[in-house]
Formats: C-alpha cells, structure tokens, sequence
C-alpha cells in the first residue's frame, strides 16, 4: 500500500513557498470574514440598527408617524412613570402575570421534572421527556385558542360544572383564564429545564441525608433544593421573560381587563392609538426588564442547563 | 396502563439482579407519579378537545351534533386559509434555506476564529433568542418605514431570518463544541484547501445539527404571528394572521379543524426531529 504513495509530494507543508504563506495569510483574513460577515451584516440592520431607531423613537415625545416630530426628550418616559396614568399598571400587570406564571410553572413543573429524572426508569425517561414538551412543536396560537374553547361560557368546563350541578361561570377574560394559558404555554419549557438540573443531581447525596437520619422532606429541603437551585433560577428567569413579554395568551384568554405591556405596545402600532414614541418607549422599558433578567440569570444561573 | 407495563419490567430486572440496588428507582406508585399523570393530562387534554369538536356536525361546539367531516372540507374550500398557508410556507421555507446557510457559516466563524469585538458579536447573535417578539416587530417596522422599504411577504422573510438564523447558529454551535477540532486541521495538512476540507468534513458532521436547527427554525417561522402582522403590510397574511383574525371573535369550528391538520404536522416534524437526534447520538456512539 505504502508504494502508492508518490515519494516527494510537491506541496509538502514544511517547505511552504513565498506564495502558499501568503495566501495562508490572506485566508486568515478572509476565512472570518467570509464566515462571519453575511449573518453579522443580517443581523446588524435588521436587528442592532432597528433597536437603536426605536431608542431614539423613545426620546421624540408623542411621535406619530407623519406629524413633525417636537424634538428630543425624555417625555415619554415621564408619561409613562406619571402616577395617575395607566401605564404603570400595565407594567405592574405584566409583572403580576409574569412572576404569577412563574411560580405556577415552577410548582407544577418541579414534581414532574423530578418524576421523570429521579423516579422514573432509567430507560423511560428521554421518552417520558420528549412526550412532555412534544407540545410545544404545535403553534402557541392554536394551544390558547383551545383553551378558549374549555373556558368560555358555554364551553366544555361550564358543561362538565353544569352535568354535577355547578353552575357555570365566565372563565373567560380573567386573571385566572390567563394564568392558566400561560403556565399550560411555558410548562414544557420549565420541566425540560428543571430535567436538565435534575438529571445532574448526585443521589447518593440523598442516600447519605437519609443514613444520617434526615426525613424525606428534610432532604428534599436540604439536598434536593440548593442542588437544583441554579435550574430553579434558570427555568424561572426563562418563563419570566417569555411570560412578560407574551402577547397571544393575554390577548385572547385575557380580554379588556388583562391589557399587558406587549398588547399596549401591539395598541400602539397597529390598533387605534397609533402613538410611536410611546410604543418606543413602553419596547425599550420591556427591552431592559429582560436585559436585567438575562444578567441575573447569568450572573446566578446554571448557564448549562440554558 | 403503561404503569403497569413498566412496573413488571423492573421486577423482573430486580430480580434477575443479584446485587439488590435499593437506589434504582422503581417505579412505586407515588404521589409525584399521580401528579405527573395529571399534569400529561394537563398538556394534551386542551389537543384533545380541539381534536374532538373538530368532528362535530354542529356549529356550536356547546352540544354534540354528531360525527361530521363538514369543517375539514369547508377548510379546503377556503381560498384564505389555504393562500395563507401559501405566504407562510413561502416565508418559513425560504427563511429557512438562507438561514441555515448564514447561521452555519456564522456558528463556524464563531467556533474557528478570535477576533476584537468577538464578544460582542456573539452577544448581538443570542439577542433574537432573548428580545421579547413584540419589541424585535416594533423594531423592524420602524427601521423599515424610516428607510421606506414598501412591506411585504418578502419583508417579513427578511424579519423571520433574523431569529431563524440565531437559533440554527445556537443549535449548530451544540454540536461543534462537541466535535473533534483535528479532523479539519488534519484534512488541511493533507492538503485539502479550506472550502474542501469545509465542505467534505466539517459539513458532513454538523448535517444533523443543521437539520434540527432548521427544523426549529420552520416550526419558529410558521408559528410566529407578532413580527409576521407587523412586516406584512397589506399584501401579506400568514397563518397565524388569518388565524390570529378569525379567534379573536370567538371560536370558529373550521379552526378546530385546520388545529388538528397543522398538529398533526407538527407531530411529523417533532418526530422528524427527535430522529435526527436519536441517530446522531447513535453515530457520537459508534464514533
């Protein structure tokens, strides 16, 4: 086989020529820029340069598109943060659904991210897993639609009330209808999170708890828990951040009463108002909310399992 | 049932085991079991009902009007649903293909060189993955009237490659640092140039990242309702637009319907997906 092999190679890399250390050169140069360039450019105007523009949309007070813009100032900030003005509870409501889905996801989520890392068979587990967030492949659209079909007046939870003598309410256009929407939305996300953390967890830490005396709950408190944390933190800032700024769940399951942060901005384009330095400003306020979550996250998170 | 199933499986294997493993989970009945059934129940129940109304002869989903296929065919009759699937195909697939390219590419780049500012240039490539829809739209509406591009179907294209092609990098970026970084060196010492030795090895192995990365990708584009509305302008409207207008006034059986086509799609792609997956941990194995 050996004999094949012709016997001085013309292009042999220890004797590199004037010109192949050149071009080796010049493909250094190039290779990055070839790679990195397209995506960068893509990427810069539709991404870095619009977000820069609605920053200085933010800073024109009450602009709207084609009036002659007052110039520049910080009025629309004030106006958000002016106490007798809605604004600030549609932030505070934003929060409130937000921090609400949170911790619903996270008491749901727990056990049965548990279940299936800790608890179920070894082999059933990625299974058991896949079938959990297989979900989320179906549009978000659809899955709060559906709810609205359960939840409305004369939908499938008021017949099933009604059949054992309950009567029916409007589940609809509530807090509680958009809770639930939001929580069934980012479950999947959570559990797949928590899983990640668990699956990590060394039980023999939880063995030795147990020799040592430590009741189930206690281990689960002072093992299980500070173990999982950095999930915990991960998994909450992600349902955090996709919660606060979701626009299908509260739009359709929440009606008037639930206006959030990403339907007033919605309002503020495409429906009646039409105020774009508003909107702006109202974008850039959720920009920095999630800005501050993605620091936390990375400053405390398990940056693995994100 | 499946409970059961399992149950007398890892009896046999505890007892076939001459070592007792107290620590191996055996499936017990616990409650964190019930909970997690419930909590099953909990995600496909919603599915389930679309599913089940989707059949029903009668236009009020209140009462059962009998098995009928009548919503499926008044889905195939309807020119808007179907010119909507049309614009959101157009836009996903095209959004795709140049994504997959531009987020490999990138993703490589990222992976291979060191350059100033490098920092910065991957912070700027995760942004679409962390900036709330709502306010990537905004943006994008605005750039695009203040430089006065007339929207359309191709607009929004260009908006959804924006997170499609940071998503294929992120999935794509997975893979590569799982990689063996010699095998592309070794192919330059044998004097491959380095578009062949791209393309003949380094290609090959990140083919399943790409795939899945791209799948994502699509299943992100055609659900995406928020920066679609805002880049459509008038000549445009995607599915989740056409949908988007009909529910808003209430429940609508064709939707019911067209709900249960388009999960069975996502079905496909999800299982399409964990294939991919599945096969090329089996080659990582193997290899």
């Amino acid at each position: 086989m050996s004999t094949t092999i012709p016997p001085v190679p013309s292009s042999l890399p220890d004797k590199p020529s004037a010109q192949t250390s050149w071009r080796r050169k010049l493909n250094k140069l190039v290779q990055p820029l070839v790679l990195l360039a397209p995506a960068g450019l893509w990427l810069l105007v539709l991404l870095v340069l619009p977000t820069l523009l609605i920053f200085e949309l933010s800073l024109i007070p009450g602009f709207r598109l084609g009036q002659p813009a007052d110039g520049y100032g910080i009025g629309n900030y004030l106006e958000i943060f002016r106490p007798g003005n809605p604004y600030l509870q549609v932030i505070g409501r934003s929060l409130f659904f937000a921090v609400g889905s949170t911790l619903l996801t996270l008491l749901l989520g727990f056990p049965v991210a548990y279940w299936i890392a800790v608890m179920a068979p070894a082999r059933w587990r990625n299974l058991l897993l896949v079938g959990f967030v297989l979900p989320l492949w179906t549009s978000s659209l659809l899955r709060a639609y559906a709810w609205i079909t359960i939840l409305r007046p004369t939908g499938l939870l008021n017949s099933i009330l009604g059949a054992i003598g309950i009567p029916g309410q409007d589940w609809l256009n509530r807090s509680p209808a958009v809770f639930i929407g939001m929580a069934y939305s980012f479950l999947p996300y959570m559990v797949l999170i928590l899983y990640a953390s668990l699956e990590k967890l060394d039980k023999r830490l939880l063995e030795a708890a147990s020799d040592l005396g430590a009741n189930p709950r206690q281990a689960f408190w002072k093992v299980t828990v500070p173990q999982t944390l950095p999930g915990i933190a991960a998994g909450g800032l992600l349902v955090f951040i996709a919660s606060l700024g979701d626009f299908v769940v509260p739009e359709l399951l929440g009606g008037a009463s639930s206006m959030t942060i990403s339907r007033f901005i919605f309002n503020q384009f495409l429906g009646a108002t039409r105020n774009w330095g508003l909107g702006s400003s109202l974008s850039m306020i959720l920009i920095f909310a999630v800005s501050v979550s993605i620091a936390l996250l990375i400053k405390y998170g398990d940056r693995d399992a994100v | 049932m499946n409970d059961s199933i399992e149950l007398s499986h890892s009896v046999l294997l505890v007892e076939e085991d001459p070592v007792p493993q107290p620590s191996k989970a055996k499936p017990q009945f616990s409650w964190q079991m019930l909970f997690s059934v419930l909590m099953y129940g909990f995600m496909y129940f919603p599915i389930l009902v679309l599913a089940f109304y989707s059949f029903n002869a009668s236009r009020f989903s209140a009462n059962w009007g009998g098995f009928s296929l009548r919503w499926y065919s008044s889905l195939l009759n309807d020119g808007r649903i179907l010119s909507a699937l049309g614009d959101s195909l157009t836009v996903a697939l095209v959004a795709v293909v140049i994504s997959a390219v531009l987020g490999t590419m990138m993703a490589v780049g990222l992976a291979k060189f060191r350059f100033p500012g490098k920092g910065l240039y991957r912070g700027v490539s995760y942004l679409p993955l962390i900036i709330p829809d709502i306010a990537i739209a905004v943006a994008t509406l605005v750039f695009l009237v203040s430089v006065a591009i007339p929207l359309s179907i191709w607009t929004i294209t260009a908006a959804h490659i924006v997170f499609c092609l940071a998503y294929i990098a992120v999935v794509v970026s997975t893979r590569l640092s799982g990689l063996n970084p010699f095998l592309e060196e070794a192919a330059l010492d044998l004097g491959a140039s380095p578009i062949q030795a791209f393309l003949k090895v380094l290609l090959p192995e990140l083919m399943p990242a790409v795939l899945s990365g791209c799948l994502l990708a699509f299943v992100l584009s055609m659900d995406d309702l928020l920066i679609a509305s805002f880049t459509a302008g008038g000549g445009a409207n995607t599915l989740p637009m056409e949908i988007f207008s009909r529910v808003r006034t209430g429940v609508k059986p064709d939707i019911n319907a067209l709900s249960v086509i388009l999960i069975l799609a996502s079905g496909v792609l999800a299982f399409a997906s964990e294939y991919i997956r599945f096969k090329s941990t089996q080659r990582k194995l193997q290899g």
